[in-house]
């Protein structure tokens, strides 16, 4: 398949503009003829929902939870970014473009980035507007923290809790179109298929999670802002919730998946101590502001860190990057901290930790300034572990947190199927193969809010509205086909749990997908996945019925399609024979261990084309063309 | 994470099918869980051996697992999120068990969340309250840039202290009137507080007050459960501030 970015021509900060004037229209009286489908509820979910609706949209939006407020963007601890250059230390929208780009590792559109360093002013503004409490000075102006891969500070934040807040700000404005009836909420529902026809999206099937019916939902659009797939790894930081059927099902039926092999691992979570252990969680990249990251500097030094001297300390990430110290990227600062355990430096009863250290930000600032700033972290760091970290430092480790891979979309947002439209970390547009802490959550918003209201026009401009209603033949047979996938994983009644399956995946894809990848692991994982899925069809045991409320099958259900995915993130990985952000190829290192990039053969999307079942995907690429930045080797030293 | 052990309770845990008016307790043993467990992995635990033993395992609400979503939730000896202060279900650690103890673990029970099957209940009556005003009413464009209307530090402290409610329903559980007061207080003084939310402060009020009302939920008597329970620790002074609002709302009534 050819891809078409649709990057607007022009100079680059005028790119969007321009773009948003050539759109065509849809007018008001005609807005109320379309109904859009929107799958998610979170940043970007709710943001486009309510937006829409505002617009004079008919919006019919679902999510897997009780309530819309619940998405995992509510999770997001650290803050927010824009270009508002309030610190007055050289920010700008072209820094924050720059810092997106060369932090992806040059693996980003050019058009895409721009547009999102432009739009982050307009979501601060919007978030005050709507009462989101963002920390403030003692003058009443909006205060700012710094964040990694930057130097400068332009992360707004409200506490350790600035997802949630955004979240209820969007969920606010959600509730009040639900309230005026512009927007119909469906909760507790699981998008089980996209309908299509001729490779234009025309509705979905979603599975009641409470009485277990298969319903059938038509639109003249469907938005999806259903998140990432970090969860295929079983362990990570995502909600347990999180999965990526209503994607994959979209890739299967034509949407391409893009750089499924770009996760990000980010550095600072509790280390695992468990086998029982459900979830990882995050310690705030804020952290970073002011705890110093080390490991001792003597193998196996096992006494406790209280007793190491200053001199038998590594505060490796200040020896090695001097100018940005603690605060280097995610992928870069995950990398040293596995390097470090490697070379058996790690700390802890699994060796599988580092430290992050408080104690000099307490003497510097007081025990109360760092309270103020991180007290909810520190106390939940408590709560999990047991240790207080005002007396001793944190141990962390890297984690599974996002996926910058998702679905391939255009300028437009919208898939290689018509009327398909992706936003946030289901697609895979802004972030390059590495995205900075506080990008998140400006990239849900800018999408939802400020993007996704102009491009949808001009698709729906050119279309008849309610053209193939929910009665249609074509959402009968999909409904079928989605009732037999459900009865199927009832039916095989194994002899072990879901569970056991994921959490197998889940270490396969850790062990040779995550951190660290070389050739002949991952082709030893392809032939693993493989083996797991046949055995899952064999042997896997889902209690209960289908029309009820079974937990168990929901769980069975994204487990399947993990189990499919997770090879095309295999497949993905092999494909890119470089090194590039958190796709880590050991073949491919500098001298000093950093990625080296290859951008004379990979500096392009790889955008996945489902060709059937059992048969490899076919690989399109998308070609990235840089007018505006050099590509330089990423250097933080 | 220091000292790990090992421990067996017995849980009486309530089980309702879906649908059905009625249910029961049962009884099951937990073995063999280590005290860095959360709640929620023990009963994960559980219900792999339940389903490896042919029975439908327990359904529970949960999603985030960090306390932050307000998901999940059930009343653990008779305390909503159990006996930790400030903490959800997810974050209330086995480490705070003993040995040999029975555990009681029943749904949150209010005339206005009805249940579901289980351990679930349905909590839509928040959003509705949410829906009927719950809000500031600012379409997505043309916000004015945001360091143009200052905010005193100390209210949007105050504000945030109140914004941190995740509605979970652990207040209402908590309430022996079920009253929903200490989650509509936390989000009209959130919403008050700041200058955004003053122009719709009167009707806000009113319209959350009524909705909560006629959904079933009952007065406050302040009795302080709430506040006690309340994981996110929200101060019933906001429900002071709610009365002082909703009062001040009848005077400018129209």
């Amino acid at each position: 398949m050819k891809l078409n970015s649709k990057i607007p021509s022009g100079p680059l900060s005028e790119k969007w503009d321009k773009h948003k004037f050539e759109l065509k229209l849809v007018n008001p009286a005609n807005k109320r003829k379309f109904t859009v489908i929107v799958v998610g509820t979170g940043l970007a979910g709710g943001s486009a929902a309510a937006s829409l609706a505002e617009l004079g949209y008919n919006v019919k939006n679902f999510c897997i939870q009780d309530s819309p407020r619940r998405a995992h963007s509510i999770a997001a601890q650290g803050g927010i970014n824009a270009a508002k250059n309030y610190a007055n230390d050289g920010d700008s929208i072209r820094r924050l473009f720059y810092d997106t780009i060369k932090g992806g590792d040059f693996r980003a559109r050019e058009g895409n980035v721009y547009r999102l360093a432009q739009i982050s002013n307009n979501i601060i503004d919007q978030c005050v507007a709507q009462g989101v409490p963002f920390a403030r000075d003692y003058g009443g102006l909006l205060a700012n923290r710094s964040f990694g891969g930057a130097q400068v500070s332009r992360t707004f934040y409200a506490r350790g809790q600035t997802g949630q807040q955004l979240l209820l700000g969007a969920y606010s404005a959600l509730s009040r179109q639900i309230g005026s009836g512009k927007v119909k909420m469906f909760a507790r529902r699981e998008m089980l298929d996209l309908v299509t026809e001729n490779n234009r999206a025309v509705g979905i099937i979603v599975r009641n999670l409470i009485n277990g019916d298969i319903e059938m939902h038509a639109g003249d659009a469907v938005v999806l802002c259903t998140g990432g797939y970090g969860n295929v790894f079983f362990l990570s930081t995502n909600a347990m919730g999180s999965n990526v059927t209503a994607a994959y099902r979209a890739y299967k039926k034509g949407a391409l998946f893009a750089n499924p092999c770009f996760t990000q691992i980010h550095p600072t979570c509790i280390p695992v101590h468990g086998d029982y252990q459900s979830k990882l969680t995050l310690m705030s990249e804020s952290l970073r502001n002011d705890g110093r990251v080390w490991a001792p500097k003597d193998r196996g030094d096992k006494r406790r860190p209280d007793q190491i001297p200053e001199a038998e300390r590594d505060y490796y990430l200040e020896r090695r990057y001097p100018s940005f110290g603690n605060l280097v990227p995610r992928d870069v600062a995950s990398r040293n901290a596995k390097a470090q355990c490697d070379k058996g430096k790690g700390v802890g009863e699994t060796g599988l930790a580092v430290y992050l250290d408080f104690r000099d930000a307490i003497k510097r600032d007081s025990k109360e300034v760092i309270e103020k700033k991180y007290g909810n972290l520190f106390a939940m760091y408590e709560k999990i572990t047991a240790d207080d970290p005002y007396q001793t430092p944190m141990m962390i480790y890297p984690a599974v947190h996002y996926t910058m891979g998702g679905l391939w979309v255009d300028y437009n947002l919208m898939s290689a199927i018509d009327g398909l439209f992706v936003l946030g970390e289901a697609n895979f547009s802004d972030h390059g193969a590495n995205r900075l802490g506080a990008s998140a959550l400006m990239q849900g918003l800018a999408d939802g809010y400020f993007v996704i209201p102009y491009t949808i026009g001009g698709y729906l401009a050119g279309v008849t509205p309610d053209k193939t209603p929910a009665s249609a033949q074509i959402f009968t047979d999909a409904a079928k086909k989605c009732s037999e996938r459900t009865k199927r994983l009832l039916s095989i009644q194994g002899k072990k749990t879901v569970d056991d399956f994921h959490k197998r995946l889940g270490l396969i894809l850790w062990e040779y997908c995550g951190m660290s990848r070389n050739e002949q692991g991952l082709i030893k994982a392809k032939d693993m996945i493989a083996e797991l899925r046949e055995e899952f069809y064999q042997n896997v045991l889902v209690p209960g019925i289908d029309k009820d409320l079974n937990q168990s099958l929901e769980r069975a259900g994204r487990v399947a399609d993990f189990l499919e995915f997770g090879e095309l993130m295999v497949t993905d990985a092999l494909n890119r024979k470089e090194s590039c952000g958190g796709h880590f190829n050991e073949a491919f290192q500098t001298e000093e261990g950093e990625a080296l990039r290859d951008d004379e053969n990979f500096c392009y999307a790889a955008a996945w084309e489902f060709t059937g079942e059992g048969k490899e995907p076919t690989l399109c690429k998308e070609p990235f063309e840089f007018e505006n930045v050099k590509l330089t080797q990423r250097s933080y030293k | 994470m220091s000292g790990t052990n090992r421990i067996n309770l017995t849980l009486k845990v309530w089980r309702q099918k879906a649908g059905k008016s009625k249910g029961n307790l049962a009884e099951y043993q937990a073995k063999e869980i280590s005290t860095d467990m959360s709640f929620l992995e023990m009963l994960d635990v559980v219900n792999e051996y339940l389903t490896l033993k042919g029975e439908e395992p327990i359904a529970f609400d949960h999603d985030c697992r960090e306390g932050i979503c307000g998901m999940c939730g059930a009343v653990i000896n008779g305390r909503p999120h159990g006996q930790e202060k400030g903490t959800t279900l997810c974050q209330l650690h086995m480490r705070h068990f003993k040995d040999g103890e029975t555990v009681f673990i029943e749904p949150f029970k209010a005339k206005a969340f009805k249940n579901i099957k289980d351990l679930i209940v349905d909590r839509t009556a928040f959003d509705k309250i949410i829906q009927s005003g719950g809000f500031i009413s600012a379409n997505t464009g043309g916000a004015q840039d945001a360091n143009a209307i200052l905010i005193s530090q100390k209210n949007a402290d105050l504000a945030m202290d109140a914004a941190a409610c995740i509605g979970c329903g652990a207040c209402v559980a908590a309430c022996p009137n079920a009253s929903a007061m200490l989650f509509v207080s936390a989000k009209v003084s959130h919403l008050t507080l700041l200058p955004q939310g003053k122009p719709e402060a009167a009707a806000r009020v009113t319209a959350m007050v009524n909705t909560m009302d006629d959904l079933g939920f009952g007065n406050c008597s302040n009795e302080r459960e709430c506040e006690a329970e309340c994981p996110k620790e929200i101060s019933i002074a906001n429900i002071a501030r709610l009365n002082r609002e909703f009062i001040k709302a009848g005077f400018f009534k129209s």
